[in-house]
């Protein structure tokens, strides 16, 4: 039973995101490495492409962060370095994608999607408001009624 | 209001029917070559190459290149970006092969290999290459767009780069795609 616990909590510890990069290909410069590394979030690994450049330990991704760092280094801004590599691998290469034409069904869905349940919880507001009113009895069942009524009546 | 629930019932099913038929038709278009879910779409597409120098790969005999050696030029080239370590080149190579009898330039650049093992690969294979340089960094191939080997390149007249193929070169790809394109561009 304890080692179940330990198990489950094991599970909710948090795995540290950034374990694939070398010591080596760090940079000296913490503050500088900090900003290598959020920018390297930001850029998709062309290879493996559901993870970023940080989290990847494909060579190409290797390549890419050291880009970043050189970059960085050089004096680049976050946005020049994201334009640097913009250049080369497309939209594609940015895990968020700038917002154009090709890209608007991708930004809008969330919206649409929550447009659309609000327009179905309303709905279903409405209707629950309003109960149709109940369909008058036929003269078939009032007759039927009035029968079992005078029946009971008999019984008291 | 009771028809109206029963197809809102439906719904769902009819959502999942409509996937699948969408996941069928991707797996039927992949499967004969029509769609490549890896392929994404070159940034480089109706530009000239970056600028770059690369050395010949040593042994080889051929000479190296670079953009200066891709301006202006008598017919279309591919630019071919491949590895010794590449399984997928192994199924290209007998196109790349076809494509330099029938006369074509195919440039090549060995990606990430050590230039003995690339030397091993075409003397093995054949060398299809009427110039072939190495980037063993692979710094130069990240300039291009390059994400995975093989990946050609197709280049008209002007050095501009009008075609790019990520993954082998299949007999299909070759008739149906990049004859096509030759023809074009000739």
């Amino acid at each position: 039973m304890r080692g179940m616990l330990l198990a489950l909590g094991l599970l909710l510890v948090p795995v540290s995101g950034h374990a694939v990069s070398s010591p080596a290909d760090m940079l000296p410069d913490a503050a500088l490495e900090e900003r290598a590394r959020a920018l390297g979030k930001e850029i998709r690994c062309m290879v493996c492409q559901n993870q970023s450049i940080e989290d990847s330990e494909v060579a190409l991704a290797r390549d890419l962060r050291l880009i970043v760092r050189e970059r960085i280094v050089a004096g680049d801004s976050d946005s020049a370095v994201k334009a640097f590599l913009h250049a080369r691998y497309g939209d594609f290469v940015l895990l968020r994608p700038p917002f154009a034409w090709s890209t608007a069904i991708l930004w809008a869905t969330p919206l649409v999607a929550l447009l659309a349940g609000f327009g179905l919880i309303l709905a279903a507001r409405r209707r629950m408001a309003a109960p149709a009113a109940p369909t008058p009895l036929s003269a078939e069942e009032q007759h039927r009624l009035a029968a079992l009524d005078s029946e009971g009546g008999n019984r008291a | 209001m009771v028809a109206s629930r029963r197809l809102l019932l439906l719904a769902p099913v009819a959502a999942a029917a409509l996937g699948g038929v969408g996941f069928y038709a991707a797996l039927h278009r992949q499967q004969t070559g029509q769609y490549n879910p890896r392929g994404v779409p070159s940034a480089l597409l109706g530009r000239t190459p970056p600028d770059f120098t690369l050395p010949a790969l040593e042994g080889s005999g051929l000479e190296g290149f670079g953009s200066e050696q891709l301006r202006g030029l008598a017919g279309p080239v591919l630019v071919n970006f491949w590895a010794s370590w590449c399984v997928p080149c192994i199924i290209e190579h007998p196109q790349l092969m076809r494509l330099s009898r029938d006369g074509v330039p195919v440039l090549g650049i060995a990606y990430k290999d050590k230039p003995e093992d690339s030397l091993r690969f075409i003397r093995q294979h054949g060398n299809p290459f009427r110039r072939l340089a190495k980037d063993e960094p692979g710094r130069v191939a990240i300039d291009w767009g390059v994400y995975g080997v093989p990946e050609t390149y197709l280049l008209d007249r002007q050095g501009t780069i009008r075609w790019r193929y990520a993954g082998p070169i299949t007999p299909e790809v070759l008739s149906e795609d990049l004859r096509p394109l030759l023809a074009r561009h000739a």
